[in-house]
């Protein structure tokens, strides 16, 4: 057979196409689910991890359903939009966050750790390469960290993407947001051995500076957005 | 088995090991090599991952050589390799989750990987499926170990770990022994690719060039 001749060619290429295309589409229509599942799992996973509860081997399904009872939905001015629990999970705060401040729905998770509420925000920010992500929690003065999680897509390997470390995300344990005049300051993310004015302050990634410079950002747009939620404290009981 | 094997199978699966390796020889997939050996473990399994996608794509390639029209062929070897890489990926975000996050990146890196299109035409295009099978095998492995050897240079001086687990001992750090942060720079993953190359080359003086 001639496989040189212009006809064939355009056969053969068309083909191809069809063929791969039909079974690209075939296999990520049969794993959708499958795939859904997974990574609202993984929410899951990270949300926990933020209370610094660690889900290894375990049924993370379980634990999330034991540790954080309640999510709710807020807008700017800390008012509750919502209790549904399933719809907060599933807000995409990349999506939110490109919206208008006033237009924003922003979830609170609302953990029971041994007794205690804690609260936990979403967090999103860019990185060097690509998107970074995470969740932090406080305690019930809406101050203080209580854990922190971290990831990214694509952080250099052993400098950026070192935010996704224990390590690194152990250090805002007990740091605070707000200055001594009870007013949000954020956390600033400095070079290792520098300080920061006015504020608390963890040591970033030795050569990771862009990506820390990334969460330091992200902290203070994410965690800024729910100054006014942040900013009600009760004794104890849920903000009203 | 001695079918399967003969010495021209042996030569087209272990030849690429040292002799014939991808990257000290060929230089094929440098750019990966860079990228990803700052630590041990997302060499191993990125090497891992282009070992299988290097061997099954051969195959795909090699049961088509025949019938492909020569004007078309990269694009054709594009599409299998895109196509292979796809539907990995899609299976192991189904079902291991948490691999397919580690590899993030790394996955999508495989196509652009030159080993695959160097093998593909310089091996598949011409010889039949089981050597193209061998071939993929010995070349994802003889890029496999170099990435692995790489990287745990790389992950020891530059991190004092490996595999994430602490090697060198805080004592040492106490005594006033500082990381080389050089060594997590991709200047320094080609630098050390060049040191084998020359110690291979010292032992193997058949390869030096005249």
């Amino acid at each position: 057979m001639n496989t040189n001749k212009n006809s064939y060619t355009i056969i053969y290429a068309a083909v191809m196409v069809v063929v791969v295309a039909l079974l690209l589409a075939l296999v990520s229509g049969i794993l959708k689910e499958k795939q859904t599942a997974n990574v609202e799992l993984d929410k899951k996973k990270q949300i926990l991890s933020s209370l610094n509860i660690s889900t290894a081997g375990q049924d993370a399904e379980a634990l999330y359903n034991q540790y954080i009872p309640k999510a709710i939905i807020i807008n700017y001015r800390g008012e509750v939009i919502s209790d549904d629990r399933d719809k907060a999970f599933n807000v995409d705060i990349a999506k939110e966050m490109s919206k208008p401040l006033e237009k924003r729905e922003l979830p609170v998770y609302l953990a029971t750790v041994e007794g205690q509420t804690k609260y936990i925000l979403s967090l999103r920010g860019a990185g060097l390469w690509g998107p970074i992500w995470g969740y932090i929690s406080f305690n019930e003065d809406k101050n203080t960290v209580f854990g922190s999680y971290f990831m990214h897509a694509s952080e250099t390997p052993g400098l950026g993407a070192e935010i996704a470390t224990k390590h690194f995300q152990n250090e805002f344990i007990n740091k605070k947001i707000k200055n001594a005049e009870n007013k949000f300051v954020s956390i600033a993310v400095v070079k290792p051995g520098q300080q920061a004015e006015g504020k608390d302050y963890v040591d970033g990634i030795s050569g990771g500076t862009i990506t820390s410079h990334g969460v330091d950002v992200m902290l203070m747009k994410s965690i800024g957005q729910y100054e006014n939620f942040l900013g009600q404290v009760t004794d104890g009981g849920t903000a009203k | 088995m001695s079918k399967l094997l003969s010495a021209k199978s042996k030569q087209v699966l272990l030849g690429p090991l040292s002799k014939n390796n991808p990257i000290m020889v060929q230089v094929l997939g440098i750019c990966s090599a860079l990228a990803v050996t700052a630590k041990l473990e997302p060499a191993l399994v990125m090497g891992l991952s282009v070992t299988i996608i290097v061997a099954l794509s051969n195959v795909i390639i090699s049961l088509l050589r025949n019938t492909i029209p020569n004007r078309i062929r990269i694009i054709v070897q594009l599409v299998v390799v895109a196509a292979l890489v796809t539907v990995v990926s899609e299976f192991l975000k189904a079902f291991a989750y948490d691999v397919s996050v580690q590899l993030s990146v790394y996955i999508g890196l495989i196509i652009t990987n030159c080993i695959l299109m160097g093998r593909l035409e310089a091996f598949a295009m011409g010889n039949k499926p089981w050597e193209s099978f061998l071939d993929g095998l010995g070349n994802g492995i003889g890029y496999a170990w170099i990435l692995a050897a790489v990287a745990f240079v790389r992950e020891l001086l530059g991190s004092g770990t490996l595999l994430n687990y602490r090697i060198i001992p805080q004592s040492f750090y106490d005594a006033g022994y500082v990381n080389n942060g050089m060594m997590m720079m991709p200047p320094m993953a080609l630098i050390l690719v060049a040191c084998l190359i020359w110690i291979h080359r010292a032992a193997n003086k058949d390869l030096q060039e005249k």
